[in-house]
């Protein structure tokens, strides 16, 4: 048991993503979201490049991933993955798929397309 | 269930594919949402862990309850091209309202959700269910059938959850292959009604 007043070790694991983002919170902006697919551009990396945007590149060189997959594939937490991204993207060295409609405006035809294509594996 | 070789191909996703859909598979704690995602998957299930006290609008309301308590919410995916366009991503996490970002991250864009209920804790369900509805997802239900398990009467277990009478009630085997798929494509045959 820790005394209330004693304060906890913070582990490294929990220190680093803030190091990471250089302390920043999440982008307001919704250019990245979980199912957003996106993949290295073929834009030549800066030398100065941080050694966390180094290895989601490199993870991003090999196709389309979404954002949920980076994240898991990287081993980190969501938020500090779109942060990141939302770097790389406006220095130019992501490339993304035009992000999908809000549900609102799902369309009968991409549930079709859904159905179908779960039938066509699956039934 | 066959494990696939973890070959790089099998990463990323092909080329050709345009647009991704999302639905989420929910529940209760132990209910089978793992299990349901990582039979669906073409991918080994991914995870990743949220610690909510790190970023985000809603740091407040937790720094509130408790200091400095830090909690973790893991959120577990698979995905499933469907076409040579499009790609499904499944979402499982639970539905706790403490979770209050990823479940705001996971249901913006979500087509549906596929509710997973163990006919033996019903009550446990009760949650998941009232966040959903609060996103304002459209949900079907899939009673996860274990072993030896009884099978509630559908009115039963309809009255008990108070279901709307269109709401799809399914019965699957999360570990089931065939059995997964159709309680995802009894949700999305709802969802293509709603719309009609």
């Amino acid at each position: 048991m820790t005394a209330p007043e004693e304060q906890e070790p913070e582990s490294a694991g929990l220190v680093r993503p803030y190091v990471i983002t250089n302390g920043r919170g999440l982008p307001d902006t919704d250019q990245f979201n979980l199912i957003t697919l996106v993949t290295a551009s073929e834009q030549r990396r800066a030398p100065t490049l941080d050694p966390e945007k180094r290895s989601l590149l490199d993870l991003c060189s090999g196709g389309y991933l979404s954002v949920a997959e980076i994240a898991g594939h990287m081993g980190l937490p969501i938020g500090i993955v779109k942060v990141l991204l939302s770097d790389l993207s406006s220095d130019g060295y992501l490339v993304t798929r035009a992000p999908a409609p809000p549900a609102q405006l799902v369309d009968v035809s991409l549930l079709q397309e859904v159905l179908d294509g779960l039938q066509a594996r699956f039934g | 269930m066959v494990s696939r070789p973890a070959s790089d191909e099998d990463v990323y996703l092909d080329d050709a594919v345009q647009i991704a859909a999302k639905i989420l598979v929910v529940g209760h704690f132990a209910v089978g949402k793992t299990t349901f995602i990582g039979t669906m998957s073409e991918i080994p299930p991914l995870r990743t862990e949220e610690r909510m006290t790190q970023a985000g609008a809603h740091v407040d309301d937790l720094m509130g309850t408790r200091g400095k308590t830090t909690t973790t919410v893991a959120m577990d995916f698979g995905r499933l091209t469907l076409s040579e366009r499009l790609v499904l991503y499944l979402f499982g996490t639970p539905g706790q309202e403490r979770f209050v970002q990823v479940w705001e991250d996971m249901t913006r864009g979500a087509l549906g959700a596929l509710i997973l209920v163990d006919p033996e804790r019903l009550k446990e369900s009760f949650p998941v269910i009232d966040l959903v509805e609060q996103y304002g997802l459209p949900y079907a239900i899939s009673v996860n059938h274990f072993d030896g398990s009884p099978v509630r009467p559908d009115g039963e277990l309809r009255e008990a959850l108070d279901l709307l009478p269109e709401t799809p009630v399914v019965t699957c085997d999360a570990r089931d292959e065939k059995s997964s798929a159709n309680a995802l494509m009894a949700l999305v045959r709802y969802l293509q009604e709603r719309t009609r």
